[in-house]
């Protein structure tokens, strides 16, 4: 374990040097925020996988890449590559992060903007950071996510999403964060701040992708807070590259009936660690967990989410789906905590998933915690192969066995695929999923 | 002999799992004919459609199977639906998540690209399924459905009629096709499989009991017992058996041929 200490010491230089030039002319709070998230980093360090958080996926790989904060790298994304890399079909505001920095040339705004503000961070810090304060920092658990901290330590640009009171989008926002992975390894750190006001009702999409076929480490934080009555989709898209690192964080707040949907769709990375933590926080909130996370070759598919159920007559749905072949390895774990009178919580948990191959692993753990009696809460998981009975009847039908088992593969992932709240991007995400089953896993 | 048998299985056996189920079975079909197999539970008739049809897990381990004078079991299951070779399943499969269009145009297309016929649209295709699932009452609403899912006995069945409307194949396997429907049902069935009769096209209609004959009427009927044809004869078997059941017939001594090992 002394080379994460090692990689954690050469880190935290780097978040005194750099962090001290982002921090110039910053106010109080976000210096203190700084500050805190650095030493959270240096008290945890990289995790090692003795940890039960960390038990299955083991990061020495990436600590062993010689990964440098990314350098901004306008130049090297063109209109041509967003038109390739966004999905064709959405018609909607689109939002391109290179290396984390906006880029505004290449970004839109479709539709009306008082119902909807992206706005850049680093811009924000800048000009108004007032906006800033009390909402930066203030969902996601610094103590317990070291990749968080670090990311926190060296915040720079991202994504301020504010969607006001009342306002209700029908587009959704695209916002992609691209890492330009040529040669030299990034670290990218996409920072997305949402907040949804007061019974609007919005769809967002963060999609991480990479160009170019060399390694890079993306460490992205997602901060959510819905408002009362607030409905908000929110679609977080991967398909990186087959040399990426992928660490991301999301962290949600709900009020009072609100009604938050994630989505959370794993298609590339040779690592992949998703923490999600969503807190029920006032009564009649309503979350849906969906995940899909498909790998192959040797990649590793980490998910681990927690539903908070802090307030009474909260419902949460969890389902997540797996589709492993190669030597692939997938993780689950989904922790459900009801806390002490948070009565009349309805909370099921789901976990599913098809192993294509002798050398595909899934490690699948269902974590509940309740300290409440008049509750329900169920949770199941499955592991399974096709159904041979499936396969034979496709192909007394016509179908070749390559197009029967990929018909079944799409089958099996419909359920998440079809829930998508943006028309167009299930069949998209659907032929997606087959091609990075193929092969690995090229770059946009 | 057997020259212009489109199916001539000679002194077959296969094997499910471990266990020796077909023991030599004898079998001509012209085209154009329409042969019934009947014979008690366990005799084997499920094994023959299986076999026919190319499940994984049942292994031929002697005699062939000639469909069209080539060797069937070397074809893979697909290879065997697209030269025309269907069966209806007894145990229809639900497949969830995989909408039941989508896959009765894919499988059209799979079977017209083998035959070197265009891939239909979107529209041609839409007006063909409506048109067959007219023919067997079908509702519109299972279309949009995953395969299957959910529904009932006597709707999977139709399914499966429905399916070999749009592919046409030419032979027809039917394994217990009758079982689970009620009269109206049967009726529905019986008369989509009768608008596929023709001189081109033949049938194996796997049943236990003579009720679908009534409907189906056969050229021949062959009763299976233990892996093995012991009799065979023509429609008006099928009565007999029904009056009689089939304990005479598995008493009966089999022919020489068919009883040797």
């Amino acid at each position: 374990m002394k080379e994460l200490e090692l990689a954690r010491d050469r880190w935290l230089e780097r978040c005194e040097q750099l962090g001290a030039e982002l921090s110039e002319g910053e106010p109080g709070f976000l210096r203190r925020l700084r500050r805190e998230a650095t030493e959270r980093f240096a008290e945890r360090g990289f995790p090692s996988p003795r940890l039960e958080e960390w038990k299955y996926t083991n990061v020495a790989a990436l600590v062993h890449q010689p990964f440098e904060p990314a350098k901004p790298a306008r130049g090297a994304v063109g209109r041509a590559d967003v038109e390739r890399i966004a999905f064709p079909v959405f018609a909607c505001s689109l939002f391109v992060f290179v290396n984390g920095r906006q880029a505004p040339e290449l970004s839109t705004l479709v539709g009306d903007p008082r119902k909807l503000r992206v706005e850049s961070l680093a811009r924000l810090r800048r000009e108004s950071p007032g906006a800033l304060e009390g909402r930066l920092g203030a969902r996601v658990d610094l103590r317990e996510h070291p990749f968080a901290a670090l990311a926190t330590a060296l915040l720079d640009d991202g994504a301020v999403v504010t969607i006001p009171d009342g306002a209700q989008t029908s587009e959704p926002i695209h916002l992609v964060f691209v890492s330009a992975a040529n040669g030299a390894a990034p670290l990218v750190l996409p920072r997305v701040l949402v907040s949804a006001g007061r019974s609007s009702r919005a769809t967002l999409i963060v999609d991480c992708v990479s160009l170019g076929d060399g390694p890079c480490f993306t460490n992205a934080v997602c901060e959510v807070d819905c408002a009362p009555d607030a409905e908000l989709h929110l679609v977080l898209l991967q398909r990186e590259g087959a040399r990426s690192f992928h660490v991301a964080n999301v962290s949600a707040h709900q009020a009072r009936d609100s009604r938050l949907a994630t989505h959370t769709l794993s298609l590339g990375g040779s690592l992949v660690r998703n923490d999600l933590a969503v807190e029920l926080g006032a009564e009649g909130a309503e979350a849906t967990l969906h995940g899909l996370y498909v790998g192959t070759e040797r990649q590793v598919l980490d998910n681990h989410t927690l539903v908070d159920h802090a307030r009474p007559h909260g419902t949460s749905r969890e389902l997540y789906k797996g589709i492993l072949g190669g030597s692939a390895r997938g993780v689950f774990r989904g922790r459900i905590l009801v806390r002490e009178g948070a009565q009349k919580t309805d909370a099921r948990q789901s976990n599913a998933n098809v192993l294509l191959g002798d050398g595909a692993e899934i490690d699948t753990k269902p974590q509940l915690e309740i300290r409440a009696d008049d509750v329900k809460c169920s949770h199941g998981s499955s592991i399974g192969a096709l159904d041979q009975d499936a396969l034979f009847y496709l192909r007394s039908r016509g179908l070749d066995l390559a197009k029967a088992r990929d018909v079944l593969t799409q089958g099996f992932a419909a359920e998440i695929l079809r829930a998508l709240p943006v028309a167009g991007l299930g069949d998209c995400v659907a032929e997606l999923l087959l091609e990075r089953l193929r092969g690995p896993a090229v770059a946009a | 002999m057997g020259a212009d048998a489109m199916l001539e299985i000679r002194d077959l056996h296969a094997r499910a799992g471990d266990a020796e189920v077909l023991r030599g079975i004898d079998l001509q079909l012209r085209p154009g004919e329409v042969h019934a197999v009947m014979g008690p539970n366990g005799s084997g008739k499920s094994t023959l459609a299986h076999v026919l049809a190319g499940k994984p897990g049942y292994e031929v381990t002697r005699g062939r199977i000639l469909y069209d004078g080539e060797d069937l079991a070397a074809l893979a299951p697909e290879e065997r639906a697209r030269r025309g070779v269907f069966l209806a399943f007894q145990y229809p499969v639900e497949i969830p998540g995989v909408a039941n269009n989508y896959f009765l145009k894919a499988s059209l297309n799979a079977i017209r690209a083998a035959r070197g016929e265009p891939e239909l649209d979107a529209m041609d295709f839409l007006g063909l399924v409506r048109e067959k699932m007219k023919l067997v009452h079908m509702p519109e609403t299972l279309m949009g459905r995953a395969i299957n899912e959910g529904f009932s006995g006597g709707e999977k069945k139709r399914n499966e009629i429905l399916q070999m409307l749009l592919l046409e194949p030419r032979l027809c396997i039917l394994d217990e096709t009758d079982s689970g429907l009620d009269i109206d049902a049967l009726r529905v069935v019986a008369s989509g499989v009768n608008a596929l009769r023709g001189p081109e096209r033949s049938m194996l209609v796997i049943t236990h009991y003579q009720r679908l004959l009534d409907y189906i009427v056969p050229d021949r009927v062959h009763v299976i017992s233990e892996g093995r044809i012991v009799h065979s004869g023509g429609k008006e078997l099928a009565l007999e058996l029904e009056e009689r059941g089939y304990a005479w017939l598995e008493k009966a001594p089999p022919g020489a041929e068919a009883a040797a090992p």
